[in-house]
Protein backbone atom coordinates (compact mmCIF):
# COMPACT_ATOMS: atom_id res chain seq x y z
CA UNK A 1 0.00 0.00 0.00
CA UNK A 2 1.41 3.56 -0.89
CA UNK A 3 1.86 6.48 1.47
CA UNK A 4 -0.25 7.89 -0.45
CA UNK A 5 -2.87 6.06 0.18
CA UNK A 6 -2.51 5.11 3.70
CA UNK A 7 -2.71 8.79 4.16
CA UNK A 8 -5.88 9.12 2.82
CA UNK A 9 -7.14 5.80 4.35
CA UNK A 10 -5.81 6.64 7.85
CA UNK A 11 -8.02 9.35 9.43
CA UNK A 12 -11.36 8.19 7.88
CA UNK A 13 -10.31 4.84 9.63
CA UNK A 14 -9.82 7.39 12.68
CA UNK A 15 -12.94 8.78 13.17
CA UNK A 16 -15.10 6.22 11.43
CA UNK A 17 -14.22 3.76 13.71
CA UNK A 18 -14.19 6.17 16.90
CA UNK A 19 -17.44 6.90 16.83
CA UNK A 20 -19.20 3.72 16.12
CA UNK A 21 -19.13 3.36 20.31
CA UNK A 22 -20.10 6.37 21.22
CA UNK A 23 -22.35 6.93 18.60
CA UNK A 24 -24.05 3.46 20.57
CA UNK A 25 -23.27 4.76 23.84
CA UNK A 26 -25.29 8.01 23.19
CA UNK A 27 -27.94 6.25 22.22
CA UNK A 28 -28.05 4.13 24.93
CA UNK A 29 -27.92 6.47 27.51
CA UNK A 30 -30.91 8.73 25.68
CA UNK A 31 -33.16 5.85 25.30
CA UNK A 32 -32.50 4.85 29.12
CA UNK A 33 -33.27 8.51 30.36
CA UNK A 34 -36.46 8.79 28.03
CA UNK A 35 -37.96 5.48 29.48
CA UNK A 36 -37.13 6.70 33.01
CA UNK A 37 -38.68 10.36 32.09
CA UNK A 38 -41.99 8.30 31.00
CA UNK A 39 -42.16 6.01 33.92
CA UNK A 40 -41.89 8.89 36.56
CA UNK A 41 -42.42 12.37 34.80
CA UNK A 42 -41.61 14.20 37.87
CA UNK A 43 -37.91 13.36 37.63
CA UNK A 44 -37.34 15.14 34.27
CA UNK A 45 -34.74 17.64 35.88
CA UNK A 46 -32.79 15.77 37.88
CA UNK A 47 -32.48 13.00 34.90
CA UNK A 48 -32.26 15.18 31.91
CA UNK A 49 -28.98 17.00 33.60
CA UNK A 50 -27.91 13.73 34.93
CA UNK A 51 -28.41 12.42 31.36
CA UNK A 52 -26.49 15.60 29.27
CA UNK A 53 -23.46 15.00 31.77
CA UNK A 54 -23.22 11.64 30.83
CA UNK A 55 -23.87 12.51 26.99
CA UNK A 56 -21.02 14.83 27.53
CA UNK A 57 -18.68 12.21 28.60
CA UNK A 58 -19.65 9.81 25.87
CA UNK A 59 -18.85 12.41 23.50
CA UNK A 60 -15.97 13.21 24.24
CA UNK A 61 -14.16 10.16 23.00
CA UNK A 62 -15.75 10.69 19.70
CA UNK A 63 -14.02 13.88 19.99
CA UNK A 64 -10.84 12.66 20.70
CA UNK A 65 -10.73 10.66 17.48
CA UNK A 66 -12.01 13.62 15.68
CA UNK A 67 -8.96 15.41 17.04
CA UNK A 68 -6.90 12.51 15.89
CA UNK A 69 -7.93 12.47 12.54
CA UNK A 70 -7.70 16.08 12.01
CA UNK A 71 -3.71 15.61 13.41
CA UNK A 72 -3.22 13.13 10.72
CA UNK A 73 -4.91 14.61 7.90
CA UNK A 74 -3.31 18.24 8.38
CA UNK A 75 -0.40 18.12 10.78
CA UNK A 76 1.15 14.83 10.21
CA UNK B 1 -48.67 19.79 5.70
CA UNK B 2 -51.16 20.64 2.86
CA UNK B 3 -49.43 20.55 -0.62
CA UNK B 4 -50.86 24.24 -1.30
CA UNK B 5 -48.72 25.30 2.26
CA UNK B 6 -45.53 23.49 0.65
CA UNK B 7 -45.06 24.97 -2.85
CA UNK B 8 -44.03 28.44 -1.34
CA UNK B 9 -41.48 27.31 1.13
CA UNK B 10 -39.91 24.47 -1.90
CA UNK B 11 -39.65 27.65 -4.39
CA UNK B 12 -38.01 29.98 -1.62
CA UNK B 13 -35.27 27.26 -0.64
CA UNK B 14 -34.77 26.90 -3.99
CA UNK B 15 -34.29 30.44 -5.10
CA UNK B 16 -32.09 31.10 -1.93
CA UNK B 17 -30.24 27.46 -2.94
CA UNK B 18 -29.43 29.07 -6.43
CA UNK B 19 -28.26 32.76 -4.93
CA UNK B 20 -25.77 31.11 -2.65
CA UNK B 21 -24.45 29.33 -5.16
CA UNK B 22 -24.13 32.39 -7.49
CA UNK B 23 -23.35 35.01 -5.19
CA UNK B 24 -22.75 33.97 -1.28
CA UNK B 25 -20.24 30.73 -1.73
CA UNK B 26 -17.46 30.63 0.64
CA UNK B 27 -14.13 29.67 -0.13
CA UNK B 28 -12.82 26.12 -0.13
CA UNK B 29 -12.49 25.28 3.58
CA UNK B 30 -9.03 25.45 4.92
CA UNK B 31 -7.77 24.22 8.07
CA UNK B 32 -5.66 25.94 10.08
CA UNK B 33 -4.87 24.12 13.48
CA UNK B 34 -2.49 26.51 15.78
CA UNK B 35 -3.91 29.97 15.98
CA UNK B 36 -2.57 32.33 13.47
CA UNK B 37 -0.42 35.37 14.51
CA UNK B 38 -1.86 38.76 13.37
CA UNK B 39 1.36 41.03 14.93
CA UNK B 40 3.91 40.17 17.07
CA UNK B 41 4.39 43.92 19.10
CA UNK B 42 6.51 43.59 21.97
CA UNK B 43 8.31 40.43 20.30
CA UNK B 44 5.97 37.96 21.20
CA UNK B 45 2.95 36.75 18.90
CA UNK B 46 -0.50 37.84 19.56
CA UNK B 47 -2.68 35.61 17.91
CA UNK B 48 -6.48 35.95 16.66
CA UNK B 49 -7.85 33.51 19.50
CA UNK B 50 -6.28 36.10 22.08
CA UNK B 51 -7.50 38.98 20.86
CA UNK B 52 -11.24 37.10 20.47
CA UNK B 53 -10.60 35.82 23.84
CA UNK B 54 -10.08 39.74 25.21
CA UNK B 55 -12.60 40.77 23.25
CA UNK B 56 -14.93 38.08 25.49
CA UNK B 57 -13.95 39.85 28.48
CA UNK B 58 -14.55 43.03 27.85
CA UNK B 59 -18.38 42.09 26.76
CA UNK B 60 -18.52 40.40 30.10
CA UNK B 61 -16.91 43.36 31.89
CA UNK B 62 -19.44 45.78 30.19
CA UNK B 63 -22.09 43.75 30.70
CA UNK B 64 -21.34 43.66 34.55
CA UNK B 65 -20.26 46.99 35.06
CA UNK B 66 -23.74 48.31 32.81
CA UNK B 67 -26.17 45.95 35.58
CA UNK B 68 -24.53 47.35 38.57
CA UNK B 69 -24.31 51.00 37.93
CA UNK B 70 -27.33 52.20 39.47
CA UNK B 71 -28.55 48.81 41.44
CA UNK B 72 -32.22 48.99 42.23
CA UNK B 73 -34.28 46.96 44.76
CA UNK B 74 -36.55 46.15 42.08
CA UNK B 75 -34.41 45.50 39.14
CA UNK B 76 -34.97 46.84 35.32
CA UNK B 77 -33.41 46.43 31.94
CA UNK B 78 -29.87 44.80 32.20
CA UNK B 79 -29.70 44.46 35.80
CA UNK B 80 -33.02 42.43 35.51
CA UNK B 81 -31.32 40.36 32.51
CA UNK B 82 -28.29 39.90 34.66
CA UNK B 83 -29.88 39.13 37.87
CA UNK B 84 -31.96 36.31 36.18
CA UNK B 85 -28.92 34.96 34.82
CA UNK B 86 -27.25 34.79 37.96
CA UNK B 87 -30.22 33.27 39.40
CA UNK B 88 -30.99 30.25 37.26
CA UNK B 89 -26.44 29.34 37.33
CA UNK B 90 -26.93 29.42 41.52
CA UNK B 91 -30.15 27.23 41.53
CA UNK B 92 -28.01 24.98 39.13
CA UNK B 93 -25.34 25.06 41.40
CA UNK B 94 -26.63 24.94 44.40
CA UNK B 95 -28.98 22.23 43.32
CA UNK B 96 -25.84 19.99 42.55
CA UNK B 97 -23.19 20.82 45.40
CA UNK B 98 -25.78 22.15 48.59
CA UNK B 99 -26.43 25.72 49.77
CA UNK B 100 -23.26 25.90 51.48
CA UNK B 101 -20.54 24.42 49.09
CA UNK B 102 -22.86 25.83 46.44
CA UNK B 103 -21.85 29.40 47.32
CA UNK B 104 -18.37 28.54 47.80
CA UNK B 105 -18.05 27.01 44.17
CA UNK B 106 -20.30 29.20 42.46
CA UNK B 107 -17.94 31.94 41.44
CA UNK B 108 -15.75 29.59 39.51
CA UNK B 109 -18.37 27.96 38.11
CA UNK B 110 -20.46 30.81 36.95
CA UNK B 111 -16.95 32.19 35.25
CA UNK B 112 -15.90 29.47 33.65
CA UNK B 113 -19.93 29.01 32.01
CA UNK B 114 -20.08 32.76 31.16
CA UNK B 115 -16.94 32.93 29.89
CA UNK B 116 -16.86 30.03 27.01
CA UNK B 117 -20.38 30.39 26.41
CA UNK B 118 -20.27 34.25 25.31
CA UNK B 119 -16.80 33.23 23.36
CA UNK B 120 -18.80 30.06 21.86
CA UNK B 121 -21.30 32.72 20.73
CA UNK B 122 -19.01 35.55 19.88
CA UNK B 123 -17.26 33.31 17.60
CA UNK B 124 -20.35 32.80 15.31
CA UNK B 125 -20.90 36.61 14.47
CA UNK B 126 -19.88 38.11 11.44
CA UNK B 127 -16.38 38.91 10.83
CA UNK B 128 -14.95 36.10 13.39
CA UNK B 129 -12.85 34.23 10.23
CA UNK B 130 -13.56 36.58 7.60
CA UNK B 131 -11.67 40.08 7.81
CA UNK B 132 -8.34 39.36 8.15
CA UNK B 133 -4.65 40.50 6.62
CA UNK B 134 -3.13 38.58 3.72
CA UNK B 135 0.00 36.71 4.23
CA UNK B 136 2.12 37.34 0.45
CA UNK B 137 5.03 35.02 1.74
CA UNK B 138 2.67 31.31 2.83
CA UNK B 139 2.92 28.66 1.27
CA UNK B 140 -0.61 27.88 1.39
CA UNK B 141 -3.72 30.17 1.26
CA UNK B 142 -6.31 31.64 -1.42
CA UNK B 143 -6.19 33.51 -4.66
CA UNK B 144 -7.32 37.01 -4.03
CA UNK B 145 -8.96 39.48 -6.47
CA UNK B 146 -7.91 42.90 -5.30
CA UNK B 147 -9.95 45.98 -5.39
CA UNK B 148 -8.59 49.54 -5.34
CA UNK B 149 -10.46 51.75 -3.27
CA UNK B 150 -8.45 54.76 -2.57
CA UNK B 151 -6.80 54.73 0.64
CA UNK B 152 -7.99 50.84 0.85
CA UNK B 153 -6.54 48.29 -0.62
CA UNK B 154 -8.73 45.36 -0.14
CA UNK B 155 -8.41 41.80 -1.13
CA UNK B 156 -11.48 39.55 -1.72
CA UNK B 157 -11.91 35.53 -2.26
CA UNK B 158 -14.25 35.23 -4.87
CA UNK B 159 -17.62 33.26 -4.28
CA UNK B 160 -16.18 29.38 -4.35
CA UNK B 161 -12.53 30.39 -4.62
CA UNK B 162 -9.73 28.62 -4.75
CA UNK B 163 -6.75 27.60 -2.30
CA UNK B 164 -3.22 26.44 -3.58
CA UNK B 165 -1.26 24.37 -1.62
CA UNK B 166 2.43 23.99 -1.64
CA UNK B 167 2.32 21.21 -4.35
CA UNK B 168 0.37 23.55 -6.75
CA UNK B 169 3.12 26.90 -6.38
CA UNK B 170 5.28 25.15 -8.67
CA UNK B 171 2.72 23.60 -11.58
CA UNK B 172 0.09 26.31 -11.49
CA UNK B 173 -0.30 28.63 -14.71
CA UNK B 174 0.58 32.31 -13.44
CA UNK B 175 -2.02 34.82 -12.09
CA UNK B 176 -3.88 37.23 -13.71
CA UNK B 177 -3.91 41.18 -13.35
CA UNK B 178 -5.43 41.99 -10.16
CA UNK B 179 -5.06 38.50 -8.39
CA UNK B 180 -2.84 38.31 -5.03
CA UNK B 181 -2.07 34.71 -3.97
CA UNK B 182 -1.42 34.44 -0.34
CA UNK B 183 -2.36 32.78 2.72
CA UNK B 184 -5.31 34.44 4.60
CA UNK B 185 -5.07 35.17 8.47
CA UNK B 186 -8.51 36.70 10.04
CA UNK B 187 -7.92 39.09 12.46
CA UNK B 188 -10.47 37.60 14.77
CA UNK B 189 -11.14 33.57 15.55
CA UNK B 190 -13.37 32.13 18.52
CA UNK B 191 -11.23 31.61 21.43
CA UNK B 192 -11.80 27.87 21.82
CA UNK B 193 -10.39 26.80 18.52
CA UNK B 194 -7.20 27.49 19.88
CA UNK B 195 -5.98 24.05 21.86
CA UNK B 196 -4.74 26.94 24.33
CA UNK B 197 -8.25 28.30 25.63
CA UNK B 198 -9.42 25.38 26.79
CA UNK B 199 -6.13 23.66 28.19
CA UNK B 200 -6.09 26.87 30.39
CA UNK B 201 -9.56 26.86 31.80
CA UNK B 202 -9.43 23.06 32.16
CA UNK B 203 -5.85 23.60 33.89
CA UNK B 204 -7.92 26.43 35.84
CA UNK B 205 -10.81 24.18 36.81
CA UNK B 206 -8.57 21.22 38.33
CA UNK B 207 -6.66 23.37 40.64
CA UNK B 208 -9.44 24.88 42.14
CA UNK B 209 -11.02 21.21 42.49
CA UNK B 210 -7.60 20.57 43.86
CA UNK B 211 -7.39 23.38 46.48
CA UNK B 212 -11.47 23.11 47.15
CA UNK B 213 -10.53 19.37 48.44
CA UNK B 214 -7.54 20.39 50.35
CA UNK B 215 -9.41 23.55 51.79
CA UNK B 216 -11.73 21.46 52.97
CA UNK B 217 -10.52 17.74 54.54
CA UNK B 218 -6.99 19.01 55.10
CA UNK B 219 -4.16 17.77 53.09
CA UNK B 220 -3.54 14.57 54.45
CA UNK B 221 -7.12 13.21 54.52
CA UNK B 222 -7.27 14.29 50.85
CA UNK B 223 -4.08 12.95 50.44
CA UNK B 224 -5.28 9.64 51.45
CA UNK B 225 -8.07 9.14 48.81
CA UNK B 226 -4.70 9.06 45.83
CA UNK B 227 -2.14 7.29 48.63
CA UNK B 228 -4.21 5.11 50.34
CA UNK B 229 -2.49 3.24 52.92
CA UNK B 230 -5.10 2.64 55.39
CA UNK B 231 -5.36 -0.91 54.65
CA UNK B 232 -1.98 -1.45 54.24
CA UNK B 233 -1.14 0.00 57.74
CA UNK B 234 -3.86 -2.00 59.51
CA UNK B 235 -1.76 -5.43 58.19
CA UNK B 236 -3.60 -6.85 55.31
CA UNK B 237 -1.17 -6.67 52.25
CA UNK B 238 -3.57 -7.80 49.48
CA UNK B 239 -6.23 -5.04 50.26
CA UNK B 240 -3.75 -2.72 50.97
CA UNK B 241 -2.15 -3.46 47.62
CA UNK B 242 -5.74 -3.05 45.75
CA UNK B 243 -6.68 0.26 47.85
CA UNK B 244 -2.96 1.64 46.39
CA UNK B 245 -3.49 0.35 42.88
CA UNK B 246 -7.04 2.48 43.59
CA UNK B 247 -5.82 5.47 44.75
CA UNK B 248 -2.86 5.37 42.25
CA UNK B 249 -5.94 5.36 39.43
CA UNK B 250 -7.30 8.26 40.91
CA UNK B 251 -3.98 9.76 40.69
CA UNK B 252 -3.71 9.20 37.11
CA UNK B 253 -7.56 9.70 36.18
CA UNK B 254 -7.25 13.16 37.75
CA UNK B 255 -4.81 14.10 35.48
CA UNK B 256 -6.68 12.30 32.18
CA UNK B 257 -9.81 14.70 33.46
CA UNK B 258 -7.59 17.64 32.60
CA UNK B 259 -6.72 15.83 29.25
CA UNK B 260 -10.65 15.09 28.43
CA UNK B 261 -11.91 18.79 29.33
CA UNK B 262 -9.45 20.31 26.98
CA UNK B 263 -10.33 18.34 24.12
CA UNK B 264 -13.58 17.91 25.04
CA UNK B 265 -14.40 21.79 24.69
CA UNK B 266 -11.51 22.12 21.81
CA UNK B 267 -12.90 19.68 19.36
CA UNK B 268 -16.53 20.72 19.56
CA UNK B 269 -15.80 23.99 18.54
CA UNK B 270 -13.05 23.45 16.44
CA UNK B 271 -14.88 21.04 14.63
CA UNK B 272 -18.17 23.38 14.68
CA UNK B 273 -15.76 26.04 12.65
CA UNK B 274 -14.54 23.32 10.38
CA UNK B 275 -18.41 22.54 9.30
CA UNK B 276 -19.03 25.65 9.35
CA UNK B 277 -16.66 26.55 6.37
CA UNK B 278 -17.10 23.13 4.45
CA UNK B 279 -21.21 24.15 4.53
CA UNK B 280 -20.75 27.39 3.45
CA UNK B 281 -18.73 25.83 0.91
CA UNK B 282 -20.47 22.99 -0.73
CA UNK B 283 -24.42 23.81 0.20
CA UNK B 284 -24.56 28.23 1.07
CA UNK B 285 -27.42 29.48 2.39
CA UNK B 286 -29.88 26.51 3.06
CA UNK B 287 -27.89 24.29 4.97
CA UNK B 288 -25.85 26.89 6.86
CA UNK B 289 -29.08 28.05 8.80
CA UNK B 290 -29.51 23.92 10.78
CA UNK B 291 -25.58 24.15 10.96
CA UNK B 292 -25.49 27.79 12.70
CA UNK B 293 -28.07 26.48 15.08
CA UNK B 294 -26.42 23.38 15.91
CA UNK B 295 -23.39 25.40 16.29
CA UNK B 296 -25.13 27.79 19.13
CA UNK B 297 -26.57 24.76 20.51
CA UNK B 298 -23.29 22.57 21.02
CA UNK B 299 -21.41 26.20 21.99
CA UNK B 300 -24.15 26.43 25.01
CA UNK B 301 -24.09 22.96 25.88
CA UNK B 302 -20.57 22.61 25.83
CA UNK B 303 -20.17 25.98 28.38
CA UNK B 304 -22.96 23.95 30.63
CA UNK B 305 -21.14 20.87 30.27
CA UNK B 306 -17.29 22.46 31.42
CA UNK B 307 -19.52 24.08 34.37
CA UNK B 308 -21.54 21.24 35.48
CA UNK B 309 -17.89 18.98 35.03
CA UNK B 310 -16.17 21.51 37.37
CA UNK B 311 -19.16 21.49 39.50
CA UNK B 312 -19.20 17.63 40.32
CA UNK B 313 -15.95 17.31 40.61
CA UNK B 314 -15.73 19.81 43.09
CA UNK B 315 -18.35 17.65 45.27
CA UNK B 316 -16.66 15.06 44.99
CA UNK B 317 -12.98 16.35 45.94
CA UNK B 318 -14.81 17.64 49.16
CA UNK B 319 -16.33 14.89 50.34
CA UNK B 320 -15.00 12.43 52.74
CA UNK B 321 -13.76 9.02 52.21
CA UNK B 322 -16.86 6.67 52.23
CA UNK B 323 -19.17 9.97 52.37
CA UNK B 324 -19.44 10.23 48.82
CA UNK B 325 -21.91 7.93 47.62
CA UNK B 326 -24.40 9.76 50.10
CA UNK B 327 -23.25 13.35 49.33
CA UNK B 328 -23.80 12.64 45.20
CA UNK B 329 -27.21 11.13 46.10
CA UNK B 330 -29.05 14.04 48.81
CA UNK B 331 -27.60 16.44 46.19
CA UNK B 332 -28.65 15.69 42.95
CA UNK B 333 -31.44 13.83 44.03
CA UNK B 334 -33.69 16.87 44.47
CA UNK B 335 -33.25 19.03 41.78
CA UNK B 336 -36.13 22.17 41.43
CA UNK B 337 -38.00 21.20 38.21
Amino acid sequence: MTEEAMRLLAPALAIGMGSLGPGIGIGLLASKALESVGRNPEASATVQINMILAIAFCEAIAIYALVVAVIIAFVI
Amino acid sequence: MAKKGCLPLVVISLVLLILGFLFLRGPMAHIQLPAESVTKPIGFPLTNTILAAWLTIMVLVALSYLATRRMEEVPRGIQNFVETVLEVLLGLVESVAGPKNGRRFFPVVATIFLFVIVSNWMGLLPGYGSIGLVETEAKEGFIFQEKDLGALKLALIPPGGDKFTEEDLNSSPPLKKGEVAGGFVPFLRSANTDLNTPLALALISAIFVEYWGISTLGIFRYGSKFFNVRSLLKGSLMFGLIDLMVGFLELVSEIARIISFTFRLFGNIFAGEILLAAISFLIPLVALLPAFGLELLVGAIQALIFAMLTLVFGVIAVAGHGEEATAMETHTAVAPS
